[in-house]
């Protein structure tokens, strides 16, 4: 079953950008998805619509074969919504501000507290529970913000941009998180900025520019068309004398570390054979750049020169 | 009861309880300023200078003063209960925590205004209690029409607050309105003097006050004196908050200063 289906989905606000230019894509049901695109791209405005946050121009949207059009409240029933922006008020109790959302889905008070009490203590938040949300820090206000999204159970989740000004120890204790729940059967759909943590976290991708999705593919199929990649190799000793490295593309960053730019008719094997028979041995080895960032920016600047 | 139902009820409370408590929580900003202020209006111009004035349509001036005071305090702190409360939500965007549950568009509207009801009366109730400690012998002559009133011009300040915080970008517009229109209208709505003393040239322009309308029906029902027809001042309210109801319903839905 799809999670989410978008068809022809047209935006333009009252000032006259036009933000979606009818854009298409559906995510499955257990899919962890990402959606990517730089800043103005359209990706909040199509999150915003999905959530009712922003009328739609044109097109439509289901959630989970809801319509939004014909049965909203079933559809928002099964969405959960992390913002972007902090949107809980600074003045209330972290507890309260859980219950209440999930007053506004209609939840009962005593479901309600228990529920609260597990999200809260899965999520590191209970010892907080009777502080005003102002006291927290940036970290765990983003995850009070995931509490509130996840206090009502919606099979379908959306994050935009989550982990935004989070230090890494708490994004990757997030994304745990994350993870975990879509292997219990959470859809995910996340925007993120961090494009090593989409392609590390996420399944099915798409690419939106300037209100047009650009790539709307598997993870995997799009890291294939990546041309080129440049790995950092750090060697056991010192290099001296000139050194053969045949066809491939290295430069010697200092005397033991080595910069490979390898393109994809070409193996890693092949090179440290060579390495190995001059009796070069690495210790370590890293990507110089994120492969999905390189190919981020090669479609987007692609799309640019178009 | 339907599932549908209990959804909707619990919504309700929620909303609902989350607005009373927000101006309970802040009590010295929201309950306290009104009778400092109302205690102040009844030492000045109820015992000082009433005595000077004597009577006013009958009554002692202090007697005459107590239903205006106690209205002017329901109109201003329920409209702007549900002004600020409303401002703030779009500020804060803890709005998008309404807009992305499956409360549709008259729960969130009863939330509020429930919130700037209960308000209205709660200040209401204890203006007039401060008003028991200057002229102990008060004792309101009909108690149904009073709380009719009570609740119909709460709703109705409620309503128009909901509007002004829907149109509202900053917080210099929350506070115009309140400024520059409620309080001049209320000032000038017989709060302090019946219309009968002034020119008839006057008497006829104060009749377009609605503020007016409001004060005497209360009057009516606190005092059993009015300077203006009572049945037809309700039926006014009345139509009033029916249309005001429909104007914010249909705001809320097409998503004006709400949904981008």
């Amino acid at each position: 079953m799809k999670a989410l289906e978008i068809s022809n989905l047209k935006k333009t606000y009252a000032s006259g950008v036009e933000a979606l230019k009818g854009i298409s894509m559906s995510v499955e049901e257990g899919d962890f998805y990402a959606l990517l695109g730089p800043n103005g791209a359209g990706k909040s405005t199509t999150i915003g619509i999905v959530s009712s946050l922003v009328t739609k121009t044109d097109g439509q949207v289901s959630i989970f074969g809801t319509d939004i059009d014909l049965d909203f409240p079933e559809a928002k029933r099964k969405l959960g919504v992390v913002a972007q922006e902090i949107n809980f008020s600074p003045f209330e109790k972290v507890l309260d501000i859980v219950v209440t959302q999930s007053g506004f889905y209609g939840i009962p008070k005593k479901i309600a507290m228990d529920r609260a009490e597990e999200v809260l203590h899965k999520l590191g938040l209970w010892e907080k529970k009777d502080l005003q949300a102002r006291t927290l820090s940036g970290g765990l206000k983003r995850r009070l913000m995931i509490a509130k999204s996840l206090i009502h159970h919606p099979k379908l989740l959306i994050l935009d941009e989550p982990t935004a000004g989070v230090d890494i120890e708490l994004r990757r204790g997030m994304w745990d998180f994350i993870k975990d729940l879509n292997k219990k059967g959470t859809t995910v759909i996340l925007t993120t900025h961090y494009l090593e943590e989409a392609e590390q976290l996420c399944k099915n991708i798409a690419i939106i520019d300037k209100g047009v999705i650009v790539e709307n593919t598997s993870m995997k199929e799009l890291l294939k068309k990546l041309d080129m990649q440049t790995f950092i190799l750090d060697l056991g000793s010192d290099l001296d004398g000139p050194l053969n490295f045949n066809e491939y593309i290295v430069n010697q960053v200092d005397p033991t570390t080595l910069r490979l730019a390898l393109n994809k008719n070409q193996s890693l094997n092949d090179f440290f054979m060579l390495l190995s028979n001059q009796n070069i041995q690495v210790k370590s080895m890293r990507n110089e750049a994120n492969r999905l960032e390189e190919l981020f920016l090669q479609i987007i600047k692609n799309e640019h020169e178009q | 009861m339907s599932n549908r139902a209990r959804e909707l009820l619990w919504s309700l409370i929620t909303l609902a309880e989350r607005e009373i408590r927000r101006y309970l929580r802040i009590w010295v900003q929201t309950l306290v300023p009104p009778a400092v202020t109302m205690s102040l209006y009844f030492v000045i111009f109820g015992s000082l200078i009433g005595p000077r004035i004597g009577s006013m349509n009958g009554v002692d001036y202090i007697q005459f003063m107590i239903p205006g005071l106690i209205m002017m305090s329901v109109i201003t702190n329920s409209y702007s209960n549900v002004v600020s409360s409303f401002f703030g939500v779009k500020f804060q965007r803890s709005i998008e925590e309404l807009l992305v549950s499956p409360m549709p568009p008259f729960i969130i509207l009863l939330g509020f205004i429930i919130g700037g009801v209960s308000r209205g009366i709660l200040v209401g109730i204890v203006v007039y209690l401060v008003s028991l400690f200057f002229y102990p012998d008060f004792s309101i002559h009909n108690i149904p029409l009073t709380i009719t009133v009570l609740i119909l011009t709460s709703i109705l300040f409620s309503l128009m607050g909901f509007i002004n915080a829907v149109f509202a970008d900053s917080f210099d517009d929350i506070s115009v309105v309140p400024t520059f229109v409620l309080t001049p209208l209320i000032y000038l709505g017989g709060v302090f003097y019946s219309i009968s003393i002034l020119p008839d040239i006057w008497q006829k322009i104060s009749l377009i006050n609605p503020m007016l309308y409001v004060v005497n029906t209360f009057r009516e029902g606190m005092l059993g004196i009015s300077d203006i027809d009572v049945t037809s001042a309700l039926f006014m309210q009345l139509f009033f908050i029916i249309i005001l109801t429909i104007s914010c319903l249909y705001l809320l839905k097409s998503g004006k200063g709400t949904r981008q």
